[in-house]
């Protein structure tokens, strides 16, 4: 008999298939009632669209390409801004005081309204689109940063206080280690994030890059099509997503966030 | 040591004096507060924590801080370990004074080993590797600081966990990883808060007999912070009572059963004697 926690490890391999299945009878349940197919084309329709999608070469060398590309750049920049612009604001308390409301206010707009700012700016090449990935993944890792920097356990100050360390010492030892898991929590939002800002851009303007291609088989009425260009985005998506995490198990294996069983 | 088991009185400089002058004979003075006062400030006014509070504590001596809570004694431990600031005062560890230019003095803050009420260890260090830290951060190399925490390991009776994350460990088990740590760089002086504060009461008594042959072992002089009477007596060669408001020391009584202390020694007739005393003190106060 498998423990429970071997058949809680197994769950996810037996119930996503499970759901999938479940989905896409109830798809092909609301086709065969009558949905307009341009609403909703057949799951067959969106499969054999989805091959065809990944026979063409420019798909990837290009569509995807771009969109990786413009994702990653833009994370690779908010994560490198938003590491020293959150430790800085989470150490100099008068500065993050005196930065705070001007802070809230950016957080506040919705960014992807300046998306078209940003397009008149940098023309509708990848820079336009980097930057706004970069802007979208740099609030929430910055203010992850922000909070983890001030989070340091007292009692671990103490420690290193009674053991005579040293301003550097100080930091390798505790601050350092004690801040990566909010990194990394801010990082899993910020990629996702990343992502959403590389494809609005691509909505607004540009030839290449999965974005365009939604855009563009919108134009074209081709609903299957559609459909599988936002399974690929999906996909493109989940792969981000689990490298990032990946790099945290890796990163941070004593951490609550990671499962004990995946150290052991 | 007189015969005596129990040697207490009311006045508390009297006894303090008193209680002095019988062990300077023996062993040097390892930590002294002189005149250390203590006064929190806050919105809602300043609380005197300490007022003039002079203790002379020996070599090897075994001292236990014994109070209700709030009376001062997890901040004259922080004084005597340097973490805090007295506002009067001094600490003086071997005749030299901790504080020196506004600053701790490096060299003295070295022979204190600290065991806080948590254990307060490092969840991204594996248990080796919390205890190696303080050699870690004096410049040991690897091979000599991973060398002594197994050795420290097999003392507090952690073998096998070595590679272990602290999450791993229950927390009797954390709080001898935290003594190992406090023990690494052989500190002469044991600062502990409460160390057993959150154990059940098997694996305190354990522990309790564990830290007893640890420090005669390793010829340390220990400061033991608790709220157990019980603990005290058993434990300590002078039991320092402290009383609230603002914090000073009520008593001190001398416990002179020779250690290291088999656990029926609370069965004497004089152990509990001892016990009641400092009870009915500490019963006064309210």
């Amino acid at each position: 008999m498998p423990s429970r926690e071997q058949l809680m490890k197994f769950l996810p391999w037996i119930s996503t298939p499970v759901l999938i299945v479940v989905i896409l009878a109830a798809w092909k349940l609301a086709v065969s009632l009558g949905v307009s197919r341009y609403t909703l084309p057949p799951p067959g329709e969106v499969w054999a669209a989805l091959l065809e999608l990944m026979r063409r070469p420019d798909v990837w060398t290009v569509h995807m390409r771009t969109t990786l590309v413009e994702a990653v750049a833009g994370f690779g920049i908010g994560l490198f801004s938003g590491v020293i612009v959150g430790a800085v604001l989470g150490r100099v308390v008068w500065l993050e005081r005196a930065v705070r409301p001007m802070v809230v206010a950016l957080q506040v707009i919705p960014k992807v309204a300046l998306v078209p700012l940003f397009v008149i700016w940098f023309g509708f090449g990848m820079t336009s689109k980097v930057i706004i990935a970069a802007i979208l993944a740099f609030f929430p890792i910055m203010l992850n940063v922000l909070l983890g920097v001030r989070s340091v356990d007292p009692g671990h100050r103490d420690v290193m206080t009674s053991l005579n360390a040293g301003r550097w010492q100080t930091f390798w030892a505790l601050e350092f280690h004690s801040t990566l898991p909010y990194v990394f929590a801010g990082m899993e939002v910020g990629i996702v994030f990343a992502v959403i800002g590389a494809i609005v851009g691509e909505y607004l303007g540009g030839n290449e890059g999965l974005g365009f291609l939604v855009v563009d088989t919108l134009n074209a009425l081709n609903a299957p099509e559609l459909y599988a260009v936002i399974v690929l985005l999906a996909v493109l998506g989940y792969l981000l997503f689990f490298a990032v995490n990946v790099a945290k198990r890796l990163m941070i294996p004593w951490h609550e966030s990671v499962s004990l069983k995946d150290i052991t | 040591m007189t015969q005596q088991g129990l040697k207490a009185t009311g006045t508390p400089d009297i006894a303090a004096e008193r209680a002095g002058g019988q062990t300077s004979v023996e062993a040097p003075a390892e930590l002294e507060l002189v005149g250390v006062s203590k006064e929190f400030h806050s919105r809602s006014g300043s609380v005197v924590a300490l007022k003039d509070v002079n203790l002379t504590i020996r070599r090897r001596e075994f001292v236990a801080l014994v109070g209700r809570s709030g009376c001062g004694k997890t901040t004259m431990l922080r004084i005597l370990a340097g973490l805090t600031h007295a506002t009067r005062g001094n600490v003086l560890a071997g005749g030299r004074p901790l504080w020196r230019d506004g600053g701790r003095d490096p060299e003295t803050v070295g022979r204190l080993g600290i065991v806080f009420q948590d254990a307060h260890l490092f969840p991204w260090y594996s248990v080796e590797e919390n205890i190696a830290l303080p050699l870690k951060l004096r410049g040991v190399g690897k091979a000599e600081r991973l060398a002594r925490a197994h050795e420290l390991c097999a003392l507090v009776g952690l073998s096998g966990f070595e590679r272990s994350y602290p999450r791993e460990l229950s927390g009797g088990m954390r709080q001898r990883a935290a003594i190992a740590r406090a023990l690494s760089y052989r500190p002469g002086v044991l600062l502990m808060d409460e160390p057993f504060g959150a154990l059940d009461a098997l694996t305190r008594e354990k522990m309790n007999l564990e830290l007893q042959s640890l420090a005669l072992a390793s010829e340390s002089t220990v400061v033991l912070v608790t709220h157990s009477i019980r603990e005290a007596v058993f434990l300590a060669d002078r039991v320092v009572l402290l009383s609230p408001r603002p914090g000073r020391i009520r008593s001190i009584t001398e416990v002179d059963f020779p250690r290291p202390r088999p656990l029926e020694v609370e069965a004497e007739p004089r152990f509990q004697e001892i016990v009641r005393t400092l009870r009915r003190q500490l019963d006064e106060e309210t």
